[in-house]
């Protein structure tokens, strides 16, 4: 018996929802001849569902039926499930009446593995070949590389997708070996090196020849579950530096592990850890825009993020050394390091003390946090506390307030604790 | 005391600027055809809406102002809050009388700093307007959409929607001020329907008009944004930052569902961490 539409699509987006990403930016594709769909530069959130997440792309597998074992997920193998599979043609109508109404920038599509990788990798190419050339569709196509795809399937992925991806999971072999046997780094990184190699050689390739094909160009990312294994946050932000030093990643996604099936090998948690992601996330950030290092943030002292408080507070209250910084003469990369301000201000504060002294008020203006910023910075040689506060009050009046009665002391304290869970 | 009144329209608007300065009588207030002047003792004048006036002013703040900031005051009219002609007035003659360059970003300024705001306000309102609009198409082949935005984005919004959708017909209409634009795969053109029909109104075009398959599209699209959710996640607050409540009116995945969507029951979660959650 055939599965209707509607039930289908309900099981295949209920499994594809724990991958995180959903990011529908760098796209470069114009809509020239009348075609459908236009995808330059910014993405469009087009709903968020009720756990505030944005919605971007239709993001489904193709397949929850799979070969493989994996532990921690849904479509394993072993797990009593509901199955369905989409034909190619499902998933290009859906994609393209998505479209149509604006509901969608595009498609995400992933799959459990049946058959082998190359069946599956085969399968998921053809859809975007499709999109691509059938119907001229210009809006985002994000396909997820089968681990063991063979290279010139992925090569061919990359000409019809927008972003490729492959997803890590686990930070570590060890952690693999013991919940994914049938995978490993090695299967994973390989087509991620294959994806790399294509994408400079495109790169090079079209600075001689403009009709050179474009490769995925919104380039590659990838996935680590978090929490579902004992890493540390420090071995985490090691594996990600690598990865964006040795494989031109866009993005890594942290996903805060969600309990789905019972395994022995897997914690007992009853809610997802979303803080200690938020925290991965904003350490991210900071080595890949703010220029820190991750040895900065997180060393053998500290192998883990304070939950409490930001990576970049928590940094600059561990080298109180450095600080207080004079706003009106610090070198950019610094006062890029004040807790409180971000880059949009930072660049301000460079630009206009060219033109004026700056002054608190200047400060306020541009948008600096100054609840936060004031313990780190003097404007003119002085500073808005009279008192030098030491490291833990500093930490404590920013995250409870200055005045803070015990009572809302201890209310704010215990919702954090329930959040970090 | 100078109550300038106009026809409502852009041009009629600069009009007026053309027409202050030419008498050297500088306005109190600016208003409509037809509001009632501030007080007993303001002086009335109707200006007539003359392009070629018009133009002259237009172009005069196209040579002083950035692009950004010229568009800025066209987003201002748009804006349409009380007291927006009274802002640009103020804005262009600040343009006019300074003589150096750069003056859009003199942010000591009252008019600046409030141009600065609504255009921010403008650029929000056109992107979740980009975000939130919803097609259904017809029998005919026409996707329309219904829109009620906060300030009047529609002119801002069609340029995406021209290039995004060029190879369908489309109506985006806006129901609170009664016009919309329709693309006809060529161009767009600005259409009227006098009082739009009810459906419309209320964001639901009756199945009659709808083509076979778009009750089954606005399901399908139901059942894939409530099996996205992630209920170990759940954000209320942050969803409405999101996604505030005045807009769901029009958001398919918002509308009542004609049977619930069961979470698909693929998880063995053991029960003792049900417990705990309990």
């Amino acid at each position: 018996m055939q599965t209707p539409l509607l039930e289908k699509l309900s099981i295949l987006a209920d499994s594809a929802k724990y991958d995180v990403s959903c990011s529908s930016s760098g796209g470069k594709r114009k809509n020239e001849g009348k075609g459908l769909g236009n995808a330059e530069g910014m993405g469009i959130c087009h709903s968020y569902t009720e756990d505030g997440r944005c919605v971007s792309l239709l993001k489904i597998l193709l397949t929850n039926f799979c070969i493989f074992d994996c532990a921690y997920c849904v479509s394993r193998k072993s797990n009593d499930v509901k199955r369905a599979a989409f034909t190619v043609q499902e998933v290009v109508d859906l994609t393209i009446n998505f479209y149509r109404r604006n509901y969608i920038e595009g498609l995400f599509l992933s799959s459990g593995i049946f058959k082998n990788a190359d069946y599956t990798m085969e399968r998921l190419v053809r859809v975007a070949k499709k999109l691509r050339l059938e119907h001229k569709f210009n809006g985002y196509i994000h396909l997820k590389t089968i681990p063991g795809a063979s290279e010139e399937l992925v090569k061919e992925a990359g000409l019809y997708a927008d972003r490729l991806s492959v997803n890590i999971e686990l930070p570590t072999e060890e952690s693999l070996q013991s919940l994914a046997p049938e995978k490993n780094f090695k299967e994973v990184l390989t087509p991620m090196g294959h994806i790399k190699d294509q994408l400079v050689l495109v790169k090079e390739e079209k600075k001689l020849f403009k009709s050179t094909p474009s490769f995925a160009p919104a380039g590659q990312s990838t996935q680590l579950i978090v929490g579902a294994t004992p890493e540390t946050d420090r071995q985490i932000m090691t594996l990600a530096n690598g990865l964006y030093q040795n494989f031109n990643l866009k993005r890594v996604y942290y996903s805060g592990y969600v309990p789905v099936v019972t395994d022995s090998r897997l914690p007992l948690i009853s809610t997802p850890p979303i803080i200690r992601e938020n925290r991965l996330y904003q350490a991210d950030w900071l080595v890949r825009l703010y220029g820190f290092g991750v040895n900065e943030l997180l060393d053998e002292q500290n192998p883990q993020l304070d939950l409490q408080i930001d990576p970049k507070l928590a940094w600059a209250l561990r080298n109180r050394h450095v600080f207080p910084l004079e706003i009106n003469t610090a070198d950019y990369e610094m006062i890029l390091r004040v807790p409180g301000v971000g880059i949009k201000s930072a660049k301000k504060i460079v630009a206009a003390r060219r033109f004026a002294h700056l002054t608190w008020e200047h400060l306020r203006q541009i948008g600096v946090v100054l609840k936060r910023a004031k313990y780190f910075i003097t404007c003119g040689g002085r500073s808005l506390e009279t008192r030098e506060w030491d490291e833990e009050t500093i930490r404590r009046r920013i995250i409870f307030g200055e005045k803070g009665s015990r009572a809302s002391l201890w209310g704010s304290q215990l919702d954090l604790f329930q959040q970090a869970g | 005391m100078h109550f300038y009144t106009y026809d409502g329209s852009f041009e009629g608007l600069l009009t007026v600027v053309f027409e202050a300065y030419e008498r050297k009588e500088w306005p109190t207030q600016i208003g409509q055809e037809g509001e009632a002047p501030p007080g007993i003792f303001a002086e009335h004048h109707f200006v007539p809406t003359q392009e070629d006036k018009a133009k002259r002013v237009w172009e005069g703040l196209g040579k002083k102002l950035s692009k950004a900031a010229w568009e800025n005051v066209y987003k201002a009219y748009l804006w349409e809050q009380p007291g927006f002609e009274m802002l640009i007035f103020q804005f262009v003659r600040l343009v006019f009388s300074s003589t150096q360059s750069g003056v859009e970003e003199n942010f000591a300024e009252p008019c600046v700093q409030k141009m600065a705001v609504v255009g921010k306000q403008m650029h929000r309102e056109k992107h979740r307007m980009e975000a939130f609009i919803r097609f259904q198409r017809t029998q005919d082949g026409l996707f329309v959409a219904p829109i009620s935005p906060d300030f009047n984005v529609l002119p801002l919004v069609v340029p995406h929607f021209e290039k995004r959708y060029a190879d369908q017909h489309w109506l985006i209409y806006d129901v609170r001020r009664q016009y919309g634009a329709y693309y006809d795969l060529q161009s767009v053109q600005i259409v009227s329907l006098g009082e739009a029909p009810l459906g419309l109104r209320k964001g639901q075009l009756s199945p009659e008009i709808l083509t076979a398959v778009e009750p089954l599209y606005q399901q399908l699209w139901q059942a894939y944004f409530d099996h996205v959710n992630i209920p170990e996640r759940k954000n209320q607050k942050l969803h409405l930052r999101h996604m505030p409540k005045r807009y769901w009116k029009y958001l398919t995945e918002k509308k009542p569902r004609l049977q619930p969507h069961q979470p698909i029951q693929n998880k063995q979660v053991p029960t003792s961490v049900l417990r705990l959650n309990a």
